[in-house]
């Protein structure tokens, strides 16, 4: 490769077709709520450690649906599971639960090592 | 897929070519790139369809490379393309056929400009006054060199020697066709077909008996795209750009790519050899690539030209894959050699006036 | 004598509204283009929010219609219709003329030509299909792919020929985002091994009971909703569709390769609707749609006197509203027959 002083970039497309929403379906089955979701972004403007690093737990929901899984597990570290997004959410959604059954199925599956 | 919704289209997209006289202008890069190309064009033009064609030795380029690459202003690509006109109306021509893609748009896109603006047209032609005494009318026709060998696509179908057709199985040659994104993207209206479903080589391929291969990354760009290509840490994305259509056109099993721009042909036959290279990826069949055309070269195989006249040496994919299939006789051992007689020798045609 | 209204258009608007004309006492004829009446009813299967069975909307209209006796004209078309002092000359294709003292315009809407969309590749991919063609599908009860087979992944694309100038329509056509739900838990119900994948800009769901439909399509029947205006779809060898879309709410672009493509068809002013327009000299917006006087209060009226406008040639409107606007434009043409 090096003979050529660059390399073949990887697309930045979503691949639905391949990417594994193992996690999502983990997380549908035991929390229905999830579902409900229409990334209104309420979550988001509310949520502490938003506003003071790079984390959104909007984006982190669609994330998951999609399986872009490596960006998911970098961002779920960052959660301090206050709860305050809860009182936001129009859609009664409970995206603390989300966070947790997040982890867990992470933790779980053999392909990610946490 | 439903081809009858295609032809509906393609009636809808149908564009005024001019039959004869043309003046023809190179591409800056074609020359270095694939120089046959636009010999066979000049060859088919006059010696096989005895057309009048005209080239002028003090045409440059149109800027559209250093427009396209931001380093040229779109006044001073206006102001170069001005002087062209110039050139073509003193020649007494009205009938203009760009060879590049990229000068085709950007033809097409400076004469819609003044179409909307006639103070930036006023402006163009008193600078061009003040900088050079010329003056220029704007061309009565318009046509890509590929819309003219569309246009004569049956006469070539009628005088041809060979036919797209796989002359083991009878079947015919699976070929995908690759436009030029400046082509109709910008103006859908100004290529035959239109923007979607381009049919100004899908129809060249149906007559000349071939199969058009429609498949997903079909209107994706080549990768080429200037910038991406000239800075090379951009390289890796201009590659990525064509390995994403050779791993689309895969499953299809194509024995051929032909193409109508001037980077197209060049990126996705040497980009083949660098996808192989760095990740040992082949994408025809037998371990072999997929040989990339131009449309001229095509016409010209069809024709029953020379390959090596052709220029398909400097192909970097392999050819003769693709020769063979077809049943075209050709010499090995001639291949890169440059004594034998001069193109310009042997055909007077390319002589201008 | 009665005074003698003509109403053009048998769809719901029409029936409506020529139903209602002769309760009130009017010699009423109905003109139809069609063989049969009903409009687009006869096309859809099911009705939303409710899900009723379309034909008994139109049962209730062409009863109405029968019960107080309109004169019904089938497969007629308008040639000519001027005002002569006080009354209305309709002259139609079959050489016939209707002398009337008001006239009723119900020409209704066209489907958006979704083929027009060239990217969508309708009409030329094998399983791009239309909202309409689904419906058919739906009154078979049997939706497959053009190969015979079950689809299982499904995507619906919102907005097509509506919100987008290409198509030359700035207007929503304001029924196609609950259609589609709509549409989208029916394909479930039908099937439920099928994963659903809506594509909108955004989800108008501004009725009674659609937002709550919406709820319920993502968490009954777990709908993917995917927010992107898809830009192209194409074809693969096993001719399934690949579709490019950009999954805005990640700020990605998105692939996915989908067995079957529904195109939500927006709503346009009909052909005939246009044709009228020329003939009649009536006004028409930078939408196309017939222009009333007043949006606000005076919907039902055009600026020939004597003519009124019934139902979706005026604006996409859902079946009550349509059904409304009649009843409206039969109150003004009582008021103008009763003051002329």
């Amino acid at each position: 490769m090096e003979k050529f002083g660059f390399f073949i970039s990887k697309g930045r497309q979503i691949n639905y077709d391949s990417n594994d929403r193992s996690i999502a379906e983990y997380i549908y089955e035991r929390e229905p709520s999830f579902r409900r979701c229409i990334e209104c972004g309420g979550c988001s403007a509310t949520c502490t450690t938003g506003s003071m690093t790079k984390f959104s737990l909007r984006e982190l929901h669609i994330l998951i649906k999609r399986g872009e899984n490596d960006k998911v597990m970098e961002s779920l570290k960052k959660c301090m599971l206050c709860g305050k997004c809860i009182l936001v959410c129009p859609r009664g959604v409970n995206t603390r639960n989300i966070v947790v059954l997040a982890k867990q199925a992470f933790q779980k599956s053999a392909a990610y090592a946490i | 897929m439903k081809q009858e919704g295609k032809q509906a289209i393609w009636s809808e997209y149908q564009k005024e070519i001019a039959d004869d006289k043309y003046f023809y202008v190179r591409s800056c890069i074609r020359q270095n790139f694939f120089p046959g190309s636009e010999v066979a064009f000049l060859r088919i033009l006059r010696d096989v369809l005895k057309k009048d064609v005209y080239e002028h030795p003090c045409h440059t380029t149109c800027s559209g490379i250093g427009y396209h690459s931001d380093v040229v202003p779109v006044e001073t690509a206006m102001t170069v393309v001005a002087r062209q006109f110039a050139l073509m109306t003193e020649a007494g021509y009205t009938n203009y056929v760009p060879s590049c893609i990229t000068s085709f748009g950007l033809y097409t896109e400076i004469i819609e400009t003044w179409h909307h603006f006639p103070e930036v047209e006023e402006k163009v032609r008193q600078k061009l006054k003040e900088a050079t005494g010329r003056e220029f009318e704007i061309p009565g026709n318009l046509a890509h060199a590929s819309d003219i060998i569309y246009k004569f696509r049956k006469e070539i179908a009628a005088k041809a020697k060979f036919k797209l057709i796989n002359k083991n199985t009878g079947e015919p040659l699976k070929v995908v066709d690759h436009i030029g994104c400046h082509y109709a993207k910008m103006f859908p209206s100004k290529g035959v077909g239109g923007a979607e479903y381009p049919y100004v080589l899908a129809g060249m391929i149906e007559e000349w008996g071939g199969q058009v291969i429609d498949y997903p990354e079909r209107r994706h760009c080549c990768g080429f795209g200037f910038r991406q290509y000239l800075v090379q840490a951009n390289r890796g994305f201009s590659v990525a750009c064509s390995k994403e259509k050779f791993e689309s056109m895969k499953p299809f099993k194509p024995d051929m790519i032909i193409t109508n721009c001037p980077g197209c042909p060049m990126f996705l036959d040497r980009w083949q050899y660098v996808i192989n290279e760095m990740e040992g990826t082949r994408y025809g069949q037998n371990g072999e690539g997929i040989p990339v055309f131009t449309y001229e070269e095509v016409a010209g195989l069809v024709l029953g030209f020379d390959p090596w006249d052709l220029g398909l040496q400097m192909h970097q994919t392999d050819c003769e894959p693709l020769l063979d299939k077809i049943g075209i006789e050709y010499s090995p051992e001639d291949k890169y050699n440059t004594t034998v007689n001069s193109l310009s020798e042997k055909h007077s045609s390319l002589i201008n006036v | 004598m009665s005074k003698h209204v003509v109403v053009i258009g048998g769809g719901v608007a029409g029936l409506e509204a020529a139903g209602r004309l002769s309760r009130e006492g009017l010699d009423v004829s109905l003109l139809e283009k069609d063989s049969i009446t009903g409009g687009h009813l006869n096309r859809w299967f099911k009705l939303f929010p409710d899900r009723r069975d379309s034909s008994e909307v139109k049962d209730y209209l062409e009863g109405l219609t029968h019960a107080n006796n309109v004169k019904l004209f089938t497969n007629v078309t308008i040639e000519k219709l001027n005002r002569d002092k006080d009354h209305f000359s309709v002259l139609t294709n079959d050489g016939k003329e209707l002398i009337a003292d008001a006239v009723v315009v119900a020409t209704g809407f066209d489907l958006f030509k979704s083929s027009r969309k060239e990217e969508y590749g309708y009409g030329i991919y094998d399983n791009v299909i239309t909202s309409a063609d689904l419906e058919d599908m739906f009154r078979k009860g049997e939706i497959t792919a053009a190969d015979g087979t079950v689809p299982k992944k499904i995507g619906i694309v919102h907005c097509v020929g509506s919100r987008d100038e290409k198509a030359g329509n700035l207007y929503c056509s304001k029924l196609c985002c609950v259609t589609a739900v709509k549409q989208a838990i029916e394909i479930r119900e039908h099937y439920p091994e099928s994963t659903l994948f809506c594509f909108y800009m955004d989800m108008r769901m501004g009725g009674a009971y659609y937002e709550e439909m919406y709820r319920e399509a993502q968490e009954v029947w777990s709908v993917n909703f995917i927010r992107g205006k898809v830009s192209e779809a194409s074809e693969t060898i096993d001719k399934k569709v690949v579709i490019k879309v950009e999954d805005t709410l990640a700020g990605r672009p998105l692939k996915m390769t989908l067995d079957l493509l529904i195109l939500m068809a927006g709503m346009e002013m009909s052909e005939g609707g246009i044709k009228l327009a020329g003939l009649a000299g009536l006004k028409t917006g930078d939408n196309r749609f017939f222009e009333a006087t007043d949006h606000h209060f005076g919907s039902n009226k055009s600026n020939v006197e004597g003519l009124f406008y019934a139902g979706t040639c005026t604006s996409p409107m859902n079946i009550t509203e349509t059904i409304s606007h009649a009843r409206a434009a039969v109150s003004e043409v009582v008021d103008y027959l009763k003051n002329s």
